[in-house]
């Protein structure tokens, strides 16, 4: 059957008027071939490697987006766990070298960020995850493309508060060293870490991966905004219909896109991502989504339903669309990258607290949560195992994305730049959790590990 | 030669001499026009061609610049996109 002017017009009209894009094609790279005794040959290979590949990965998109006329925004690189390569080169400054080599390859191939500089660390500490996390500040600080992560805990191994522990004070220093904080926006802390999620700061290529494999994110709040303020009055039911079938399409653009890159790459097709994703453009907001619901402003009472009904109706949505569902496919709730969500927290409608209730039913966690500089590190560390067990305990992934910003008190809005937006001081609890935290150790795997 | 299709969109307000001046551009181009509808719809005047770019004389980007020329100059937002993607997200 021919396509209809009304189905065209329907599709122009997502990627015209409401921000439809491919959100990020994120090339994963296995860099466990290149590691080398001699460090000097190491950090070639690290370099030609990631160069050469990114380079092509940026033409072969652009002639795609050509093609098909839908914008694809980011172009990015994720690499192995830095740490697992770094293990017999056990010297700090080696780590700011090597920080310092993915930051020139991904510059000079043209791609925005590059994710992976991060350890696996949820049982336990090597002396390379240590020493990993100890650079950290330097290399967030000495460096514009590279993005870490540290994946703490899973549903097998419980979660572990020693790692969690060196957090806090990581993270004020991270934010003393870069303007107003913003260097905090490229740590994501995990547990669950999906080994093929496309989207920074948290992107790795796993270890269980191949040598090479394309992951893609397709986003569009504003399209499923807009069907949703077209259907004002339809029960809780038909409107997650609804949103089923408008994620079906977008999803299916980004399995299109996915497959043809991954196929003129000559590199397998890894995962589309169907995560909503929201930027700080105006109506790509996944706060106007639920507001458009019928909640005034989220935060309200009725939120965690209303981002219940969402999260699943897109991931049904997307199940159907793609064979290769993968990534964190849910939906995101950043607040400084989210007009919606920014203007929620100004209004005090949303709180830390109502937002970590939120993330209890969707993906990815407290996300660009800026907090007052002066918050004790052992209360950012709380804060961070509070967000954690949630996803340890609920069998899902979930990460911290947080912001303690230096002489800054609540209310205060902080400018982070470009992507990053702009992020309101949210207030912390002022009790301490001090005495409980600081027993370290491990959080047991919850019972459900004990299926097996 | 295989056939292969894609669709130009134009979407705006209706006026005199949208389709002389992109038929123009494609016959000069060397495209085939297969198919042409139009409709209002939202109050918009929304026009699809499906066109066979095979024989295309020159490269996409450039057909594309030249559409969008087009577009600029009447006020009109003109789109090339391949057939598939339509298929595939209306189609299942």
């Amino acid at each position: 059957m021919a396509i209809t002017v009304d189905e065209v017009f329907e599709t122009s009209k997502m990627i015209l008027y409401q921000n439809l894009d491919i959100r990020t094609t994120t090339l994963g790279i296995n860099l466990k071939d290149c590691v080398d005794s001699d460090f000097r040959t190491f950090k070639k290979k690290v370099y030609d490697k990631i160069y050469k590949n990114g380079s092509v990965l940026i033409k072969e998109a652009k002639k795609l987006e050509l093609k098909y006329g839908v914008p694809i925004v980011n172009k990015r690189i994720s690499v192995t766990p830095v740490s697992l390569i770094m293990e017999t080169h056990l010297r700090k400054e080696k780590f700011l070298e090597m920080a310092k080599v993915l930051d020139n390859a991904a510059k000079d191939a043209g791609v925005d960020f590059i994710g992976g500089f991060g350890a696996l660390c949820q049982k336990g500490l090597t002396r390379s995850d240590r020493l990993l996390i100890e650079t950290l500040p330097d290399v967030l600080s000495k460096t514009k493309h590279v993005c870490s992560f540290l994946n703490v805990g899973s549903n097998v191994s419980g979660m572990n508060l020693d790692a969690v522990n060196l957090l806090g004070a990581m993270l004020k220093k991270i934010a003393k060293k870069t303007k107003n904080g913003s260097g905090c926006a490229r740590f994501v802390v995990f547990v669950n870490a999906p080994e093929d999620n496309p989207f920074m700061a948290g992107a790795f290529h796993g270890v269980g991966e191949g040598d090479a494999a394309l992951n893609i994110g397709i986003s569009g709040p504003g399209v499923v905004r807009s069907v949703v303020e077209k259907n004002k009055d339809c029960d809780l039911t038909e409107l997650s219909e609804i949103i089923k079938r408008t994620v079906f399409k977008i999803t299916r653009a980004g399995e299109l896109i996915g497959r043809e890159l991954a196929k003129n790459l000559k590199i397998p097709f890894g995962v589309v991502d169907i995560s909503l994703a929201s930027t700080t453009n105006k109506g790509d907001s996944v706060a106007d989504v639920i507001e458009a619901f019928g909640i005034e402003s989220i935060g309200a009472h009725g939120s965690t339903l209303a981002i219940a009904l969402l999260m699943d109706a897109v991931k049904k949505g997307g199940a159907m669309a793609s064979a290769n569902v993968g990534g964190l496919s849910g939906t995101f709730i950043p607040v400084s990258e989210d007009l919606g969500m920014v203007e929620a927290v100004k209004r005090k409608s949303l709180s830390l607290d109502k937002l970590e209730a939120l993330t209890a039913v969707c993906s990815v966690g407290l996300d660009m949560v800026a907090i007052p500089g002066n918050t004790p590190e052992e209360t950012i560390n709380a804060i961070i195992a509070d967000e954690l067990s949630i996803g340890i305990i609920n069998n899902k992934t979930v990460g911290v994305r947080i912001l303690p910003i230096p002489g800054k008190k609540p209310g205060d809005l902080v400018k982070l730049g470009g992507l990053l937006g702009i992020a309101p001081v949210m207030s912390v609890n002022k009790y301490s959790a001090k005495n409980f935290i600081k027993r370290g150790g491990r959080l047991p795997a919850p019972v459900t590990s004990l299926r097996n | 030669m295989k056939k292969e299709l894609s669709f130009i969109t134009v979407i705006g307000k209706d006026k005199r001499g949208i389709v002389a001046k992109v038929s123009d551009l494609l016959y000069k181009n060397n495209i085939n026009i297969e198919d042409i509808n139009q409709k209002i719809m939202e109050g918009l005047f929304v026009m699809t061609m499906l066109v066979d770019i095979s024989g295309c004389r020159c490269p996409i980007k450039r057909l594309n610049s030249s559409l969008e020329n087009i577009g600029k100059k009447m006020g009109l937002k003109i789109q090339l996109q391949h057939e598939n993607i339509f298929k595939m997200m209306h189609r299942v």
